[in-house]
């Protein structure tokens, strides 16, 4: 495990802008509005015949996955590319670190590189923030996931998703469904929903899948479903990982569905407009039924959609916030 | 001139004269109206009123298409550009309320080519302020205006639109 305390004594720059973007916690309202305010911006790029801007053209992005992920590698790639940057996808997983290089070592070659931004994904919480701490200065560090630690840019398209939809967060009730004990996912989205502002925050799972002293995060806790989504205006599911299944935190995927899928039978006990997301990938009768990842309450497309926007977002504001300290730093005057 | 002369009213009657003889004189009847944000903007929606265009007004947010990206970063309150309808093979009436470098022009027909390729372009600028640093040109000029070197002109509006210059502080 890598320490990651006082997140934002790194991820941000002498200005108070992002120049990494590590983790939800801690930062201002004023800087996730900024974050979907130039996403949305981003989002309705798609009205463009070409779907490019040059913001990060002859920058150059790797993305650095210690962790396999299909989906968040490519909507990443897809952000960069769409922000005209070189792109390097490196899947260190089966390549260097197998060879016995060090994550310095590694780190090291591809600074060599010449690259501008690392998007990592790594099984270890606190990855993300001890390569920020490593890498030359300016250039950028983007969290794709760190162990159970956080998710921030997941959470933020989840965000910026609500926000399209419901306008806004401080008069809704939120509800999180599904292995809180294991989620990034679900520890980016209770920071950003509480900074956001949001009216209430409930999770709901089985005690086995639920952290010790989760209320201290500000959160309603419910192990029973129907309880938990009486009147709430949004429904974030959440993936379950087969391999739970087998260690004996749950007892089988049909009875987890009974008691915690999403059915049509129990999104009656929500508000009658409230709305489903899932990150996906989606396991269908275990985590959701079909009849409401299809239907018209889902926003899980929208989720996708939104999530290369979100991309474009932060890493356009990060190169930004190093290019803003860089200038800084030069126009300071050098100490004795 | 000076800011005592500086009504933009008098200077949007004019624009809008020196317009309508521009498209007469190129056989354009039915051009889409883009504005640059803010000020353009602004001047787009007047002169669309001039010229009894039906079409709604074209905006268009540059932030992502400057080109000092690497000296200044990212504008925090960038907003989309909004541009309905196709703009391939259209002819575009671009409008700004200062031209000056030419770089923001620069940025817009960068951004404008992202839509679409445009049958042409008209530049209209408020005020030329007379330092270029890029070979751009405007079509249709309101005002040329010297400044001081520490002095700055800025377009207030929507209603009423004002001209003031100021100090840089």
């Amino acid at each position: 495990m890598f320490e990651h305390n006082d997140p934002n004594r790194i991820q941000l720059n002498s200005n108070g802008q992002l120049r990494h973007f590590l983790t939800t916690e801690g930062l201002s309202r004023e800087l996730l509005t900024e974050i979907l305010d130039t996403a949305d911006s981003f989002v309705d790029m798609g009205a463009k015949q070409i779907k490019k801007v040059p913001l990060l053209r002859g920058r150059t992005v790797v993305n650095l996955f210690f962790e396999a992920s299909t989906r968040t590698l490519s909507t990443f790639e897809l952000a960069a590319k769409r922000l005209s940057a070189d792109v390097l996808n490196l899947n260190i997983s089966t390549s260097s670190t197998s060879k016995g290089e060090t994550l310095k070592d590694t780190l090291m070659t591809l600074e060599a590189m010449h690259s501008d931004m690392f998007v990592v994904r790594h099984a270890d919480s606190g990855a993300a923030h001890f390569i920020a701490s490593q890498v030359t200065p300016h250039v950028a560090v983007i969290n794709a996931g760190d162990g159970r630690h956080a998710h921030p840019t997941q959470a933020m398209l989840d965000m910026l998703t609500i926000r399209r939809h419901k306008g806004s967060f401080e008069p809704l009730t939120f509800a999180i469904v599904g292995d809180i004990l294991h989620s990034r996912v679900a520890r980016s989205q209770i920071h950003a929903l509480r900074t956001l502002g949001a009216s209430e925050i409930r999770v709901i799972a089985p005690k086995t899948l639920l952290p010790r002293h989760i209320e201290a995060m500000g959160v309603k806790v419910f192990t029973d479903m129907r309880q938990g989504l009486k009147d709430v205006d949004v429904i974030m599911m959440l993936r379950l990982q087969k391999e739970r299944m087998t260690s004996a935190l749950l007892p089988s995927e049909s009875e987890f569905y009974k008691l915690y899928g999403m059915t049509t039978e129990k999104l009656a006990y929500a508000r009658p407009d409230a709305v489903v997301m899932h990150p996906g990938p989606i396991n269908r009768g275990v985590e959701i039924e079909s009849a409401i990842a299809d239907g018209p309450r889902s926003l899980i497309l929208d989720q996708v959609t939104n999530g290369i926007a979100v991309r474009m977002a932060v890493m356009s504001m990060a190169m930004s916030g190093q290019m803003v300290e860089k200038q800084l730093q030069q126009s300071a005057p050098a100490a004795n | 001139m000076t800011s005592d002369n500086l009504s933009v009213d008098a200077l949007l009657d004019n624009m809008g004269l020196q317009l309508k003889s521009l498209l007469e004189q190129r056989q354009i009847s039915n051009p889409l109206i883009v504005g640059i944000r803010t000020g353009g903007v602004w001047l787009a929606e007047r002169l669309q009123q001039q010229l009894a265009l039906q079409e709604p007004i074209g905006i268009l947010d540059i932030s992502f298409y400057r080109d000092d990206f690497t000296k200044k970063g990212l504008n925090p309150s960038v907003q989309p550009s909004q541009l309905q309808g196709d703009t391939e093979g259209r002819h575009i009436i671009l409008v700004d309320d200062v031209i000056m470098s030419g770089r923001t022009v620069r940025a817009a027909l960068n951004e404008l080519f992202d839509f679409g390729r445009p049958a042409s372009v008209i530049l209209v600028t408020l005020l030329d302020l007379q330092r270029r640093e890029l070979p751009v040109q405007a079509d249709v000029v309101g005002a040329t205006l010297v400044l001081g070197p520490n002095q700055i002109v800025k377009l207030s509006g929507p209603q009423p639109l004002e001209l003031t210059i100021r100090q840089r502080t």
